[in-house]
């Protein structure tokens, strides 16, 4: 009891202090969510789904959905209907919010009418539905490669204490009942077990110690549980409408991210998505342990964990809460502070003029033009910006180069560092030279790039679009066409294009152009990093040749000919150590196009 | 019966070697997975420090081996260790018993293609120091205008002492070779500028720095130290390419009409398998390691097996002759003693 | 007082009283800094070379000789695109390091 008050008036506060630390104008979004429709409706829906049914879950792995749904869900139940029966019984009790748990206890069975009899058989059902969870949940502990687990996290004395209490609720409240239920009434479980207990039991005296046990138990679980990752129960209920609301993290450790931190169940799901999860001395760098750290508070750790990180956001893409940990990590780097802050207020955009491209095979005035951005990276990897210049000859378009003789960065490695001032910077100077350079389409072959143009440039009128969109685009348009034979291809998902902007469907449409397509083990929303990327601040080029190795030895399970990326980056990381051929999509396509 | 002798490898290295243990009284086997023999130095044209044709070079060593047994177009296919021999069975069907091995093994090229950023088969211009040697045998290739190029440039250190392209050594004869070829383009071509771009000039061997002075003085090659990062294409289709001249702390641009890689000296992947299976262990860098790299650096670990020239390291020409000789000897020793 | 010329500070390098604190604590941080060749593959391929002298190479023989100032000139355009680190053939982490000197860098 002194529990349920303590964790109520803690989650209130909490609440409060939330959504007080969320900026004024997201504050206002947030309670203008919280009275429409539509988005109550989501909202609902949302904590019906991720909170009790745990829908996530079960895509995952079923024994997994079904130990978290049947706690969560049938824990729920055992509260409605206990409320429900203490309504019917005795309404001037129901005020008392601690009545319907210890209901069997205060009750004498009075009545032996059907409907007693369906909530007896409710509630334990239900009993047994959380108790074959809470059963499987030990079973988990031992045995976590069953639930589709390779590594789980390493749980701390408070979520062991919050783990063992939990555990023992429900066998508890199983046994009180069984004590009282020829008093109180009881269906197939409690009766039965009463039975067994009368047959050697014969008075009553053990039932005050069993509902105390019970009792103690379930004080126990709700006084640790701010402390421990339970506190996602609660959570998880707040972070929900937030992010309906569109509220995004804005500051590092207060409001939106807050919320996320005390949302992660640590289940240590990302322990195993984790591209550096190939190296032992990199687990606890993982996201449930940033969480973790940012709890307590250590910033030596917090700093660790966040500058190691690739942002690959696979971990955000597989977290059954969406806590995203990329963004938390950016935002973690974003409060740092900098003796030294570069400035680009000396760069004078007539310094990086727009150079023509093919200008000879202009096209009738009035033709879409494009500007074509190939951006740092593709400067080393010449091959990409050749195929792709060639295809756009080919494809008879007109189009500018952006930066030929080299130009500004796009800023999304400076966002990534955190450093979100600079970044602004790039991204006002960029801007300037693309709005005045007249095109209408803005084509990146660097997914990198392709994402900051994509999310935080304003360019009005101008299309922004990935030469894998671009190129599927030309072939179905049949200004490219393309000679298929029977080569097999395997596409890696580069981070920022699949995760990161949600492209999956178009480089595989184009590739299947121009051969047989096959798929990586782990491929679209779950595929992996290549270990090149610029997220990580402080991982060294030898650290990162296992994660390489790794991402190679998945995409070639079904033994493609050749390994297809769109990204410069990921096409040097793998060229570096793969057995067979890398390409880019531009190239592969170049190939095989027809001159008519 | 005379001794049975594997040669693995039928470059100078394996040739030396046979045409000594022949001389010794042995029964030397060279087997080649190539049609020719010579290895690398068959497909040079000349060789530093005094301009010697590499064919009569070659010519000589093979005129030395005539009663070897030599396999051409053949490699190993399998071994196995018996009592105190080894079975060995060839990719044509024949299998030898012997109880010494030499492995003449020697190197590769590195594949100048995973340097991304110089455009080896990207751009029409970008050839390697072997593709400029095939030319000078041949006089064909496609990249190399047939008035000569206006200006070239010579990339010193292409997958060598890199990290990156994995193989952090110095390959030991890029930076003599470099200079020797940037000679052969001024005698052919004097009117064309030439650049060569390097990290260290290493000079070490035998007249190698009156070779570094010729090129100054006598033909007017220029060197930049400085590592290009970047190759690209104007719009002429000429190469433009970016180097830092750190000597003067700026950045330098040129346009180039041919760009030499000078591709490095790599361990010879191809041995990786047999030496497996002999469990052969392999030094931190790369290549085979050898009992002791000063006083038996033609010995392995293992009874029997001996090495010789570049399979233990890039070496020169005559240091891989005199290793093969030495070999050659240590191998008549271990046989008088023994076998000890 | 005018004397009809200045006496300008000695250009050469004085590495018995050089400055190495800022060094010697990157070097802590990026032990790699040790490492560099100076070959100049950072600085040729840098963006930000053309508009503020940005040169990695520069940037840690600077430091090596205590002369922190110099860098701060060169480093306010960096815009940590990570073609230094992409290029280095030592593998040096270019990047986190010249985020650690932005970090450390104290002004006398």
């Amino acid at each position: 009891m002194i529990g349920m008050i303590f964790i109520l008036s803690y989650c209130v506060i909490g609440l409060v202090r939330i959504i007080l630390q969320l900026p004024k104008e997201d504050r206002k979004k947030f309670f203008i969510s919280l009275v429409t429709p539509k988005t109550i409706a989501k909202n609902i829906r949302d904590i019906f789904c991720d909170c009790l049914f745990h829908v996530k879950l079960w895509k995952r792995n079923k024994l997994l959905g079904y130990m978290h749904s049947s706690i969560a869900f049938g824990w729920f139940m055992l509260i409605v209907i206990g409320h429900i029966e203490v309504f019917l019984y005795v309404p001037h009790r129901a005020k008392l919010f601690y009545y319907p748990i210890f209901f069997r206890y205060f009750v004498a069975e009075t009545e032996s009418t059907m409907r007693g009899a369906f909530f007896f058989f409710l509630m334990d059902f239900f009993l047994l539905m959380v108790l074959s969870g809470i059963f499987l949940a030990m079973f988990k502990r031992i045995q976590s490669k069953v639930f589709g687990m390779r590594r789980t996290t390493n749980p701390s004395f408070l979520d062991l204490v919050g783990l063992y209490s939990l555990w023992a609720i429900f066998p508890l409240r199983l046994l009180a009942e069984g004590f009282t239920a020829d008093i109180s009434g009881g269906s197939f479980l409690t009766k039965s077990l009463n039975y067994v207990l009368n047959s050697f039991l014969s008075d009553h005296t053990n039932m005050l110690p069993a509902w105390w046990a019970y009792s103690c138990a379930l004080g126990v679980f709700f006084i640790v549980l701010p402390f421990t990752r339970y506190m996602h129960i609660p959570a998880e209920i707040l972070l929900i409408p937030l992010r309906n609301a569109g509220i995004r993290i804005k500051n590092a450790r207060k409001g939106f991210a807050k919320a996320e931190v005390y949302s992660c169940p640590n289940c240590g799901l990302c322990i195993d998505a984790c591209p550096m999860g190939v190296m032992k001395t990199h687990i606890k760098d993982t996201t449930v342990y940033l969480n973790r750290q940012i709890r307590r508070g250590n910033e030596k750790r917090i700093e660790e964990i966040s500058d190691k990180c690739l942002l690959c956001g696979k971990c955000t893409a597989i977290c059954p809460v969406g806590v995203e940990g990329d963004k938390l990590r950016i935002a973690q780097r974003s409060i740092r502070r900098y003796a030294l802050n570069p400035d680009y207020s000396n760069i004078s955009t007539s310094l990086l003029p727009v150079s023509d491209g093919n200008r000879d095979a202009v096209k009738p005035a009035g033709e879409e033009k494009v500007l074509y951005y190939a951006g740092c990276m593709t400067a080393l990897t010449p091959v990409i910006r050749k195929a792709m210049e060639s295809l756009l000859t080919k494809a008879g378009v007109r189009y500018d180069l952006m930066d030929k003789d080299g130009g500004l960065c796009c800023g999304r490695p400076m966002m990534m560092a955190g450093r979100l001032d600079q970044a602004r910077q790039m991204i006002d100077k960029n801007t300037e030279i693309i709005m005045s350079s007249g095109a209408h389409t803005l084509l990146l072959t660097c997914p990198i790039c392709y994402r900051i143009f994509k999310e935080k440039y304003i360019l009005p009128g101008i299309e922004v679009i990935h030469h894998t969109e671009y190129l599927a685009r030309l072939i179905s348009d049949g200004k490219l066409k393309i000679k298929k034979d029977d080569a097999r291809y395997v596409f890696h998902d580069p981070c920022e294009l699949g995760r990161g902007c949600g492209i999956y469907e178009q480089p595989r449409e184009a590739l299947s152009f121009a051969g047989n397509v096959v798929e990586a083990a782990k491929n679209r929303k779950e595929s992996i990093c290549c270990g090149g990327s610029l997220g990580s601040l402080t991982l060294g080029f030898e650290k990162r040749k296992a994660m390489t190795e790794n991402a190679l030895s998945n995409l070639v399970v079904q033994s493609p000919d050749v390994i297809v990326t769109a990204c410069p980056l990921c096409r040097s990381t793998f060229s570096r150590y793969a057995d067979r051929p890398v390409e880019d999509i531009a190239e592969i396509i170049d190939h095989k196009t027809l001159i008519s | 019966m005379k001794e049975n002798i594997l040669i693995i490898g039928g470059g100078i290295a394996g040739l030396e070697a046979a045409s000594q243990l022949l001389k010794l009284g042995y029964n030397p086997i060279i087997v080649e997975k190539s049609d020719h023999l010579g290895g690398h130095v068959a497909e040079w044209n000349r060789l530093f420090p005094d301009m010697t044709p590499a064919e009569d070079a070659v010519a000589r060593l093979v005129s030395g081996t005539t009663e070897a047994n030599i396999f051409l177009n053949t490699e190993i296919a399998f071994v196995n260790r018996l009592k105190d021999s080894y079975n060995i069975m060839l990719t044509n069907g024949i299998s030898i018993i012997t109880r010494i091995l030499l492995f003449a093994t020697g190197f590769s090229l590195f594949d100048a293609s995973k340097k991304e950023e110089y455009g080896y088969g990207v751009y029409n211009q970008v050839m390697t120091n072997a593709d400029l040697e095939r030319w000078f045998n041949t006089g064909y290739d496609e990249r190399i205008p047939e008035e000569g190029p206006e200006a070239m440039g010579f990339v010193h250190c292409v997958g060598s002492r890199d990290e990156k392209a994995r193989n952090s050594q110095c390959s030991k004869v890029c930076c003599i070779t470099a200079v020797k070829q940037a000679i052969e383009m001024k005698q052919k071509f004097p009117q064309a500028m030439v650049y060569c771009f390097y990290m260290d000039l290493r000079m070490f061997g035998k007249k190698y720095e009156d070779f570094y002075i010729s090129a100054q003085r006598d033909y007017g090659v220029r060197f930049i130290r400085g590592r290009v990062s970047e190759v690209s294409e104007n719009i002429d289709g000429r190469l433009i390419v970016k180097a830092e001249d750190t000597l003067s702390g700026k950045p330098v641009k040129v346009t180039l009409d041919l760009l030499v890689l000078m591709s490095g000296i790599v361990c010879n992947p191809g041995i990786c398998k047999t030496a497996g299976q002999l469990s052969l262990p392999i030094d931190s860098d790369g290549f085979l390691k050898s009992r002791d790299n000063i006083m038996d650096i033609t010995d392995s670990s293992k009874e029997g097996i001996f090495y010789a020239g570049a399979c233990t390291g890039p070496k020169t020409v005559p240091e891989t002759l005199a290793e093969a000789r030495s070999a050659a000897l240590g191998i008549h020793n271990y046989i008088l003693n023994g076998m000890k | 007082m005018d004397f009809g010329f200045k006496i300008s500070p000695s250009s050469a390098v004085n590495l018995d009283n050089a400055d190495l604190t800022l060094y010697n604590r990157l070097c802590e941080v990026e032990p790699d800094i040790t490492r560099c060749m100076a070959c100049g593959s950072c600085t040729a391929t840098c963006p930000a070379n053309r508009f503020s002298g940005m040169s990695m190479r520069k940037t840690i023989l600077d430091l090596q000789r205590g002369k922190g100032k110099e860098v701060v000139k060169m480093l306010s355009n960096c815009m940590l695109c990570g073609k230094c680190s992409m290029v280095c053939p030592r593998g040096i982490n270019t990047r986190h390091l010249i985020l650690s000197i932005c970090k450390l860098y104290k002004e006398e």
